[in-house]
């Protein structure tokens, strides 16, 4: 990749999302709140895809929706393409909307049952003005459909009629219809059997290298992280605590809570996998609304140090990988390889 | 399938009349039933505008030598007990009980939707305020309120569509608040919001056609109800004003009084409130369906 391609499209800054708990039917009072966000900071490169993982109700979709401003973040920073967009009003994010568009998980509800493709897939069109001639208007859609594989002359039918897969790429044509820079993909493939995930991933890919789209994909299914991503970033409990490249990430995790994310991937050969170590997690994961001190990982972590359940690690280099964990003590190559010794087995 | 792909690409002029065609033979065609209930709704909205017409008699031309004369060839429903001919009073009957049924329930589902789509999509304290307003004006008994204003202000039918559209708007805002907050919730709505629709548009293509079943069946129940609480009135006397013949007050005036005398006076406009609530609800619940995609045969 070149330098130019290796800008930051976009920057997240300390991005914090508390919700409030409250008391009382009258009298409302504050009695604590849900840090679903709590401190999540990376960088977006144009052209690339950033993978989140972790599991559910870590944060991931809260992050996503916090980016888009459709949840107002408590604090932190959002800059898109060098633009602050953390604090701007309504109307002033309704430009940048159009250069941000997002992906559901839910193929099933995030069509509307009453509107034709057409009017879904044209929707964006309609509500920023660019819809141009009904004639225009027509075209355009036929070519949107036509981009994620689908038949210009389904355009006058509706969701229902339609399956799971081609309702993902109904989706993900009305996404791209405004031309966006970044598309925001919330477990876009995880209501999706297998086989045709694969193939709304793969579309995913060509339709990156096609338009130069850069994906924020968000995921619980680690091979599909795998597959699809350049970077992948893993959170737990409201904080990100490992960013690495991918093949850096999946070949050397260094967190404990990766390595065991990693490890609980079932492997397809039996012999293999009755072989293998298992990491087991112990334990639930505790709530966000009282989330342990120091390190939120250290009461199922099967290698806390003394200090875990007091400092609060902070995301460190290590060696290429970013890692919050107090196991690397500094960010010397020696450190960080006596601190993955050992438990590794595959 | 392929007659109704050659019908979709019909040249474009005669677009919306081949579309209300279409609509009219689907009707029929899958809906014998709730045609049906159009068909007589229809009907009696026909006998009502053109009762001046189509009546053999005038309503107060009375004929003191026929009183409670039970159907005949000349009465075809039979005289009241100042011998009125009843068939004509029906007629016209359906006129009065028509527009007040119509106009209030339109009314009422009107004040519903503008209540309960705002105070269930803004949310907030806005939703807080306008529920807790509702909540008061639903604690007074509907009848009370009714004879009081109607006592305060006189009767007439301005007044009684325009009451029963506000009792009843303001209670069915409820039903469409509730439906608005599940629609609110959908992804196709989150998704809208994404793609920085503005509020009046997401109320408009996405939470309106989707509450749409909800409003129809209001609709079409509401205009049953409010022609049965105009009867209710007129019992009290605070209907629209007699002589003017409305089924309400034919049912609770003279055929309560000559109910063993002449059963007719009460059987009549009975019917008749009966088959047009009947008939409005079935071909309310028939345009339910048929607007619904999900129900459309591809």
């Amino acid at each position: 990749m070149s330098s130019a391609a290796n800008r930051v499209l976009l920057r997240v800054e300390d991005l914090k999302v508390h919700f409030p708990v409250t008391e009382g039917v009258l009298m409302r009072r504050r009695t604590g709140s849900i840090k679903a966000v709590d401190g999540v900071s990376f960088d977006l490169r144009r052209g690339e895809t950033f993978g989140l993982v972790g599991e559910s109700g870590c944060g991931k979709s809260t992050t996503a929706l916090a980016i888009l401003r459709m949840l107002e973040p408590t604090a932190g920073r959002i800059v898109f393409d060098g633009e602050d967009i953390s604090e701007a009003s309504q109307s002033r994010l309704r430009p940048l909307r159009r250069r941000m568009q997002m992906v559901f998980q839910d193929p099933f509800g995030s069509l509307n049952p009453r509107m034709r493709v057409r009017e879904i897939v044209g929707e964006p069109l309609k509500v920023h003005r660019v819809a141009g001639s009904r004639r225009r208007f027509r075209e355009r859609v036929a070519e949107l459909l036509d981009l994620v594989g689908l038949l210009p002359s389904m355009a006058n039918r509706y969701p229902h009629q339609f399956s799971g897969g081609q309702r993902q790429r109904i989706g993900i044509a009305r996404a791209l219809a405004l031309e966006p820079d970044l598309l925001i993909c919330d477990e876009a493939v995880s209501a999706l059997d297998v086989s045709i995930q694969a193939q709304v991933l793969n579309l995913l890919m060509d339709l990156q290298a096609k338009l130069g789209l850069t994906y924020l994909f968000i995921a619980h299914d680690l091979s599909v992280v795998r597959h699809i991503s350049d970077r992948v970033g893993v959170m737990y409990l409201g904080r990100i605590v490992e960013i690495a490249t991918r093949d850096e990430l999946f070949e050397r995790p260094r967190h404990p809570y990766t390595e065991a994310l990693l490890a609980s991937v079932p492997t397809p050969d039996p012999v293999v996998e009755a072989a293998r170590a298992h990491h087991l997690i112990a334990g639930e994961v505790p709530s966000v609304r009282n989330p342990p001190s120091g390190c939120r990982f250290h009461p199922r972590c099967s290698k806390a140090l003394d200090r875990c359940d007091r400092v609060e690690p902070l995301l460190e280099a290590v060696g290429p990988a970013r890692v919050a964990c107090h196991l690397y003590p500094d960010s010397s190559p020696a450190a960080a390889g006596a601190g993955q010794a050992g438990d590794q087995v595959v | 399938m392929t007659t109704v792909a050659a019908a979709g690409t019909d040249p474009l002029p005669g677009r919306g009349e081949s579309r209300w065609r279409r609509f009219v033979v689907r009707l029929f065609r899958t809906k014998p039933l709730g045609a049906a209930g159009a068909v007589v709704f229809v009907i009696f909205l026909l006998s009502g505008i053109f009762a001046g017409v189509l009546a053999p008699y005038g309503i107060n031309e009375t004929d003191l030598a026929h009183r409670l004369e039970p159907p005949s060839t000349e009465f075809l429903l039979g005289t009241d007990h100042l011998g009125r001919d009843l068939f004509s009073r029906v007629l016209m009957g359906a006129r009065l009980s028509m527009i007040v049924g119509f106009c209030a329930a339109a009314l009422a589902t009107v004040v519903s939707i503008v209540i309960g789509v705002l105070s269930g999509y803004l949310g907030g304290w806005f939703d807080m305020l306008t529920q807790r307003l509702v909540d008061a004006w639903m604690t007074f008994p509907d009848l009370v309120l009714l004879i009081v204003v109607v006592s305060v202000v006189g009767p007439g039918i301005t007044q009684i569509v325009i009451i029963l559209g506000l009792l009843y708007g303001i209670a069915g805002s409820r039903i469409v608040r509730g439906a608005v907050t599940s629609v609110r919730e959908h992804v196709y709505t989150h998704a809208a919001q994404s793609i920085g629709a503005g509020t009046f548009h997401i109320l408009r293509r996405h939470i309106l056609p989707n509450v749409m079943p909800v409003v129809i069946v209001l609709f079409t129940t509401r205009v049953g109800a409010v022609i049965l609480s105009e009867a209710a009135l007129s019992f009290l006397g605070l209907g629209v004003p007699p002589p003017a013949p409305t089924w309400g007050g034919m049912l609770s005036g003279d055929g309560r009084t000559y109910l063993y005398l002449g059963p007719w006076l009460a059987l009549a406009p009975g019917v008749c409130l009966t088959v047009v609530v009947y008939s409005a609800n079935v071909f309310g619940d028939a345009l339910r369906d048929l607007l619904d995609p999900r129900m459309r045969g591809t």
